[in-house]
């Protein structure tokens, strides 16, 4: 993370004189000599601070550990730290705009390692012959709206409250999957559809070290689970068996899945600047998702859902294909079910269902080839693809035969795809 | 007989897996070591995994690591603070010169008595605490103290190190009765006065790592100066522990205040017994219980005038606190301090030759610290709306080393005769019965999350964990 942001603004970097003991450790700790005291109080330098966190877990009280979004002209003093006998609070959003900072200044610098997670794919391919992954964009759609990244990085968590928490696949089956809706107050936390959020589990790893974070789409819409506040929900899947089918219990999953209402979590993000929506009204979006990768896919349905009732909608077109073992497991199905048909496109494939044959979203999209093939030769089209790994190659397959089958070269309309943010991959 | 991974269990940045003759001198102490700790270690938690913190290298990510452990198993290791080969000698009669790295022989009895002083506090203060498990006020607080314990042992190891590596065959003898000596112990005490005190209850463990873990701060700064580059290495790393206990101790007294100042506003009164009828640790107390944590420790820095201290400095032994950021020659020759006597029943200023009376520099260094931090603790009284403050006593008062000692003084500095003495010690120093009722509020609180009448919850948990976090697994 680069503290010493453009646009003006920082996060600066403070401590809290009400906690620290003055023991020193910090300013013995950091690397560029950016922290002073006096007889009242130990501070930081804002000029020379770079938040390499050197002096983080050294501390011995946490009071270090304080961070203010400040517009670089206003940034505290030297001498104004020596005197303060309290952290002054955080500058509302208001005080920002007034001193000319919008409140998302300065969070473009860590953008490009928010697609990491999309590349992580690539590996595992290269050695069959087809990389589906190749085919994957790392712009956004034209129309999508700019997102804001990394405002809690991992180093430093924000906090959010869970205010909802319930299964919504049926109780009592494998995969069970919980809705969780997280609340943060009034820290800001603006996201879009098809981003994602990082949740901290506490405690630590077998050696020793905090778990990382592990990430969750956003299934929500931009103006939050509930229109017009400050919240997010997420579809957490418990993790109780291993991708070779061993038993395991998964550590944020679980954690997760058991929250209760009034828990707080530590979280960092948002993450993720390129699977993003369309926003221009004639826009269609084809979602292809297995198990919880349909959380981005609610997230950008119900927005739609909301335009259009609010009438600000004309027309693009929405498809989904959805895969789970029964339909039990499926997520969301209930509401899904009650979506009108001329909003939304819907296929459904189980793979478990007993006496029926086993069917994969691949195979649903084949049948509906003539469908798709219109889509792909429609410039205004998006495609987005979330969910298991496995399902990636076989989806991006059946778009290239679809294609080829309706005449069309693959390798120029798969390259135009990517190259216009339109086909979109996130699998994990 | 090598049953020891070096790199694994004793995490270390000394390169101890090459040198056979540390190995073997380690491999002979280690067990010793062990038996110590089983025998007058923390009492009855073997089988507890405690979230400790634990260093497994000198750099910002490898130092703190946090995970629940048996204290037993946690990984003592061998840190030295990065060096720099060029590093100068910057005070007393060498300097200018390079830095030692190994013992000149005329020094070698200064150094080895200094290194075993400092070592021997170490289990010393875990021998003083090792009760305190069975009455901790809270889950929180038990897993300070054990986290407090593992690093003075770990301290202990670093002392040993030194003797070990570069003191042959003394050092090792000098390594082996550290562990012989016990705190308290007729026969054979530790070396130093307060460290054969006891620790009897948490507010006197509190006072104890705040007053006394703070000098020990003082001294490790001091010999983080030295021309002797190892033990200079090896105390700035040990100061990065030190400052969690000093935490402790800060973050005690402050908890401790803040609960009486919230039950004297809920109840409305000052009133003593109403204050210890509530379950709580009453201003007086406290104060009197600063007062006698102030006194024995500032007594820790030896006598006002010392031509050891003097030795010490000029040989480029130990150094002042923070040497470095001084403006004067760094040699002090010529050069004058005050120190108090008492004369016609009168305290007096006298001027002395600096060098000797270093001990009462780093004194007066340590006094100015400890002060500004009972300034933080009279925040909270202030915060509270409380009109009572904290205040340090006269450096003269209740002294037992140095010409003021035994000379009976009162709080504000003023010279009392036997007779008044006597009627007002238990107005200045703890009574008996003020350790029987603070005894009798020590009961084992465990409950994550719950914290005992006497004592605030901490503002917040260890390493951002909750407050409420299972700290101590009880096995
Ligand atoms: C961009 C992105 C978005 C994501 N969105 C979501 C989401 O919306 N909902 C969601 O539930 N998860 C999502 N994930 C996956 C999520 O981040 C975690 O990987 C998942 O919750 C497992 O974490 P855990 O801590 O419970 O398991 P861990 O303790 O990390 O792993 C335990 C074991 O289970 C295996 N494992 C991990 N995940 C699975 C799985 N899904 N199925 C089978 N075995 C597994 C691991 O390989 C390991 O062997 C997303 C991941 C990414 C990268
Ligand atoms: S974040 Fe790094 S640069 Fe900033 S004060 Fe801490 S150690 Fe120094
Ligand atoms: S390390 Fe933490 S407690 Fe110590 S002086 Fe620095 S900010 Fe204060």
């Amino acid at each position: 993370m680069d503290m010493a942001v453009e646009a003006g603004v920082i996060k600066q970097h403070l401590i809290d004189p009400e906690i620290c003991i003055r023991c020193n450790t910090c300013e013995a700790t950091c690397p560029v000599n950016a922290i002073t005291h006096d007889d009242n109080n130990y501070v930081v330098r804002a000029d020379i601070c770079n938040g390499c966190m050197a002096c983080i877990s050294p501390c011995p009280t946490g009071s270090i550990d304080n961070w203010r979004t400040m517009p670089l002209v206003r940034a505290y003093t030297i001498e104004e730290q020596l005197t303060w006998e309290e952290l002054p609070a955080e500058l509302t959003p208001e005080e920002l705009e007034a001193a000319g900072v919008s409140a998302d200044a300065g969070d473009e610098a860590a953008a490009p390692a928010a697609t990491a997670p999309m590349q992580v794919a690539t590996v595992e391919s290269v050695e069959t012959i087809f990389n589906s992954a190749q085919y994957g964009a790392t712009v956004p759609p034209w129309s999508a709206a700019h997102a804001y990244t990394n405002l809690f990085p991992p180093k430093m968590p924000t906090t959010a409250t869970v205010v909802g928490n319930f299964n919504c696949t049926e109780a009592g089956f494998d995969s069970e999957t919980h809705h969780i809706v997280l609340d943060f107050g009034v820290v800001p936390f603006p996201v879009l559809e098809g981003q994602s959020i990082g949740i901290v589990p506490p405690g630590v790893d077998a050696i020793g070290k905090r778990h990382h974070a592990r990430q969750y789409s956003v299934a929500s819409p931009r103006n939050g689970e509930r229109p017009g506040y400050n919240n997010v929900s997420l579809t957490v899947k418990r993790v109780t068996e291993d991708h070779q089918g061993d038993p395991v219990l998964g550590v944020c999953s679980n954690y997760v899945c058991d929250l209760k209402v009034g828990d707080t979590v530590q979280v960092v993000g948002p993450f993720g600047a390129s699977f993003l929506m369309p926003n221009h009204p004639k826009s269609h979006i084809v979602m292809i998702c297995t198990g919880t990768g349909s959380a981005p896919m609610r997230a950008m349905t119900e927005w739609r859902r909301r335009l259009r009732k609010s009438g600000k909608f004309e027309g693009g077109k929405l498809m989904l294909f959805f895969g789970a073992r029964t339909q039990q497991e499926l997520p969301y199905f209930g509401p899904l079910q009650s979506l009108p048909k001329d909003f939304i496109d819907i296929n459904l494939a189980f793979s478990r269902t007993p006496g029926s044959p086993k069917r994969y979203v691949q195979d649903l999209m084949r049948e509906r080839a003539a469908d798709l093939a219109a889509l792909l030769k429609d410039g205004s089209s998006h495609f987005y693809v979330c969910g298991l790994k496995s399902m990636e190659e076989g989806v991006v397959l059946a778009l290239r035969d679809v294609a080829t089958e309706a005449g069309l070269d693959w390798d120029t309309v798969g390259a135009s795809l990517k190259r216009e943010g339109r086909l979109h991959l996130e699998t994990y | 007989m090598s049953t020891i991974n070096y790199s694994e269990k004793i995490p270390n940045n000394v390169n101890l897996g090459e040198d056979r003759t540390l190995q073997r001198a380690l491999e002979g102490w280690q067990p010793n070591f062990i038996n110590w700790w089983d025998d007058v270690g923390p009492e009855g938690s073997t089988n507890h995994d405690v979230y400790l913190r634990t260093a497994v290298s000198v750099d910002p990510q490898g130092w703190a690591q946090f995970g629940h452990v048996k204290m037993r198993d946690y990984r003592w290791g061998i840190f030295l603070n990065p060096g720099d080969a060029n590093r100068e000698i910057h005070f007393g009669d060498h300097k200018g010169e390079k830095a030692w790295q190994d013992v000149p022989g005329e020094h070698r009895a200064n150094l080895r008595r200094i290194i075993v002083t400092q070592g021997d506090t170490e289990p010393a203060s875990v021998e003083q605490q090792r009760h305190l498990g069975l009455t901790a006020p809270s889950m929180y607080d038990l897993r300070n103290l054990f986290q407090i314990n593992v690093e003075e042992g770990r301290h202990l190891w670093a002392m040993v190190y030194l003797l070990q590596k570069h003191f042959g065959r003394d050092g090792r003898e000098e390594a082996d009765a550290l562990l012989q000596r016990t705190s308290g112990d007729e026969n054979n005490p530790r070396i130093l006065g307060a460290f054969n005190e006891r620790t009897p209850d948490w507010l006197a463990f509190f006072m104890f790592t705040y007053f006394t873990d703070r000098d020990g701060k003082f001294q490790l700064s001091a010999l983080a100066e030295s021309a002797f580059d190892p033990l200079a290495r090896t105390t700035k790393f040990m100061l990065t522990e030190e400052a969690h206990h000093m935490f402790v101790g800060e973050s005690g007294v402050s908890r401790v205040i803040a609960r009486t100042a919230q039950v004297m506003n809920e109840l409305k009164t000052d009133d003593v017994q109403k204050i210890r009828a509530a379950g709580c640790i009453d201003l007086g107390t406290i104060q009197r219980y600063l007062n006698f944590h102030y006194s024995v420790t500032i007594d820790l820095f030896g006598a006002d005038q010392s031509s050891n201290a003097a030795i010490f400095y000029s040989s480029g032994l130990k150094g002042r606190y923070e040497e470095g950021k001084r403006t004067d020659d760094h040699i002090l020759k010529g050069q004058t301090y005050k120190v108090l006597e008492v004369k016609d029943g009168q305290l007096v200023e006298k001027d002395v030759p600096m060098l000797n009376a270093l001990n009462e520099v780093l004194r007066d260094d340590f006094i100015k610290d400890s002060v500004a931090g009972v300034g933080r603790w009279n925040k909270v009284l202030e915060k509270a709306g409380i009109p009572t403050r904290l205040v340090v006593p006269h450096k003269a008062f209740n002294r037992q080393i140095g010409a003021l000692a035994g000379i009976k003084m009162s709080p504000e500095g003023r010279v009392v005769n036997e007779i008044e003495w006597a009627a007002k010690r238990d107005e200045l120093l703890p009574s008996s019965e003020d350790f029987a009722f603070v005894a009798s509020l020590m009961g084992r609180v465990v409950e994550p999350g719950k914290f005992a009448g006497w004592i605030s919850p901490p503002v917040m948990g260890i390493n951002r964990q909750p407050v409420d976090f299972e700290y101590v697994r009880f096995g």
